[in-house]
């Protein structure tokens, strides 16, 4: 199987739907001529041209409102983010509008709408730069939200939200652009809401997504040989909707959960699993379940500090064996 | 109050798109002012009986420019307003019933109970709300022009804003976009002097409409109590826009007689004097019946029967609404997501709703 970047994995679904629907468009911020500001779009310009490969100004607010007034009348826009955090001045349009307008207009209308960009914090950008919004995104019920953390998941999961008839938000991640990952060469798809037990094991299922999935496998294996405890890893993949069953069926077996999340505590997307767990599970439960989150306060900029603040393996390892010490 | 005179001035009689009205649709433009000024009135008795909740922005007194724009639609041109949306629904076809059982929270609702008195929607007649942010909407129809330039489709998006509007910044967004990418779209002010309870003078530096120069747009300015003079000034920008793509916006001054909603008390920030003279002066619905008089086309039966029938309809759809069922708690859960409303074609696993 071809080894391609997340990066690529992403350029090839956007090229693939832009050949497939010729009312697909990409827009956003740099996305044509200076081929992305992560060069996630590169080359997109040249072959699909500047119908549908579209560059805006900095202004989030009026290109995303634009592309969600757009998907009213049939066209497929998929936004670029430069960063997700800039979805706080097209909040309004995001959360008010896209979420929303379906509803108000008692089912009326659709918004095949695609938000895409990365959203994750670790690159030293400081707090306005950094935030990682899928909690606030997935509160509001009318939109998706996915955060894949392979290249496999990102084409697939891309090119399902793209096909879409329901806003989608789309959370990347620039840390892992270049990672490799085996993908391909046929077309596949993979569904929204269905998650991936990334590793097999029988003492500690531990609950991620997004780049804390690449973190915690590292983290299993030092466990498994250092510790010789074996963790099951489940990728969400997808917040919204939420594959719970495959949650569960991993909590039934190792009986132990540690929620990992690039997430601060209050609110996040742990919270709403936690309380999903012992709900459903609750007799299945050998301990509390555990969370491993962003340490809670905005992004710091020092560049070794904010290491630490996010969640990473020895963090993660520490935690596992915390949980696992704690339900002894 | 620059002038005295309740006739339209012929220049805008006279106008060809003016011109071309036969009788039948210069009645038909009439009927649609009589029956927005008698729905709103019967939805403003309903209010005070507590039948309709949450807010009621409304529209009289500004009757000639949701009228007078929306009669000029042609198949591919799209409408989209504010929040004091009803004139419009009613002036692109909209029927009353489902207009006023929509206010009534209820199923038969336009919205099916689920939008009420400020989303009001019909994409099959081209009107896309209805919304509830000031200039929130103005984003989305520069993306419906957006979409009609895409598609190849010779139209034109009517793009409705208050006077408050044109201080938020989405506005300012789309008017940078509309003009760099050459969309067919009408902005239009509808500027009843007042954001809320705070006059134009206190709200907004400079000439509303001049803004549009800083983005190269032209603009246009008109009175909004004449509904030819409404017509006359719309045409000329939608065919702008219609025929060469060009974005445009236009003030059109225009009052409303009510409060900013029917919660507003209407008596901190303008006197009854101000409001009488408009009226005495200026009602668009008075304005259009003396020109049409005066052509021959209204006579005091015509007119009495018109207004009998708008009063019977407003009546019937307030009867229709009041006969109407709720939705049930299980419907809140219904017009979330395309994907639940069409479990058949259901792609996406997992939840989707929570609790």
């Amino acid at each position: 199987m071809p080894l391609i970047t997340y990066r690529e994995a992403i350029r090839h679904a956007l090229a693939e739907e832009l050949t497939r629907d010729p009312n697909v468009v990409v827009m956003g911020e740099e996305v044509a001529q200076f081929n992305g500001a992560y060069k996630v779009t590169e080359g997109l310009l040249e072959k699909f041209g500047p119908k549908r490969i579209v560059d805006t100004p900095i202004s989030e607010a009026g290109f995303i409102g634009l592309g969600l007034g757009a998907s009213m009348l049939g066209i497929r826009p998929v936004m670029e983010l430069m960063f997700w955090s800039f979805y706080s001045v097209a909040f309004d349009q995001v959360l008010n509008n896209a979420a929303n307008v379906r509803y108000m207009s008692g089912g009326q209308i659709n918004c095949p709408i695609v938000i895409r960009g990365p959203a994750n914090g670790g690159t030293n950008v400081g707090a306005t730069h950094s935030h990682t919004p899928e909690n606030v995104l997935a509160s509001h019920p009318g939109v998706k939200v996915v955060v894949p953390s392979t290249a496999y998941d990102a084409k697939g999961l891309l090119k399902s939200a793209i096909r879409d008839n329901d806003p989608v938000m789309f959370l990347e991640n620039t840390i892992l652009y270049g990672d490799k990952g085996e993908v391909p060469a046929e077309e596949y798809l993979i569904p929204l809401g269905l998650a991936d037990v990334k590793r097999a094991g029988t003492d500690l299922t531990i609950v991620t997504y997004g780049r804390p999935v690449i973190l915690s496998l590292a983290a299993a294996e030092v466990l498994q040989k250092e510790h010789n405890l074996s963790v099951e890893i489940v990728d969400l993949r997808s917040i919204r909707p939420l594959d719970i069953d495959t949650v569960l069926a991993s909590v039934r077996k190792t009986h132990r959960v540690l929620v990992v999340e690039e997430q601060k505590p209050f609110c996040g997307v742990g919270a709403q699993l936690t309380y999903m767990i012992q709900h459903e599970a609750f007799d299945d439960l050998d301990g509390p379940i555990a969370r491993l989150c962003t340490i809670d306060a905005p992004a710091i900029y020092s560049p070794p500090v904010e290491a630490e603040q996010l969640p990473n393996a020895r963090r993660i390892i520490e935690a596992a064996l915390a949980t696992v010490a704690g339900s002894q | 109050m620059k002038d005295e005179a309740s006739a339209p001035s012929a220049d805008h009689r006279q106008a060809p798109i003016n011109a071309a009205l036969d009788r039948g649709q210069k009645l038909g433009l009439y009927r649609t002012m009589v029956r927005i000024r008698r729905f709103e009135e019967r939805s403003l008795r309903a209010y005070q009986a507590k039948k309709i909740g949450g807010f009621l922005h409304l529209y009289i007194g500004q009757e000639a420019v949701a009228a007078g724009c929306c009669s000029l639609m042609g198949k591919n041109d799209h409408v989209i307003t504010a929040y004091r949306d009803h004139g419009h629904a009613i002036a692109v076809g909209m029927e009353l019933p489902p207009l006023m059982a929509e206010l009534y929270g209820k199923v038969t609702g336009c919205s099916k109970g689920k939008g009420g008195s400020m989303h009001f929607f019909d994409p099959a007649r081209n009107y896309w709300g209805g919304h509830g942010i000031v200039g929130g909407q103005i984003p989305l129809g520069t993306g419906l022009a957006y979409a009609l330039k895409y598609r190849g489709l010779k139209g034109a998006v009517m793009a409705f804003m208050g006077d408050g509007a044109v201080n938020q910044g989405a506005v300012h967004e789309a008017y940078n976009l509309a003009a760099l990418w050459e969309l067919p779209i009408v902005f239009v002010i509808e500027n009843n002097g007042y954001s809320m309870g705070t006059s134009q003078q206190r709200s907004s530096a400079g000439e509303l409409a001049k803004r549009a120069e800083g983005y190269d747009m032209p603009w246009g300015q008109c009175n909004g109590h004449d509904v030819y003079e409404v017509r006359a000034t719309m045409d000329k920008f939608l065919t702008l826009a219609r025929e060469r793509s060009r974005p445009s916006t236009v003030e059109i001054d225009t009052y409303r007689y009510r409060g900013h909603s029917v919660a507003d008390p209407d008596n901190t920030y303008r006197t009854k004097g101000e409001i009488e003279e408009y009226r005495r002066t200026k009602d668009p619905l008075q304005v259009f019946q003396t020109a049409l008089r005066a052509e021959g086309v209204l006579d005091d039966a015509l007119t009495e029967s018109i207004d009998a029938e708008a009063r019977a309809e407003s009546d019937h759809a307030a009867d229709f609404a009041e006969a109407s069922p709720f939705p049930t708690v299980a419907d809140i859960q219904q017009d979330v997501y395309w994907e639940t409303d069409n479990p058949a074609e259901r792609k996406s696993q997992g939840r989707l709703f929570f609790n």
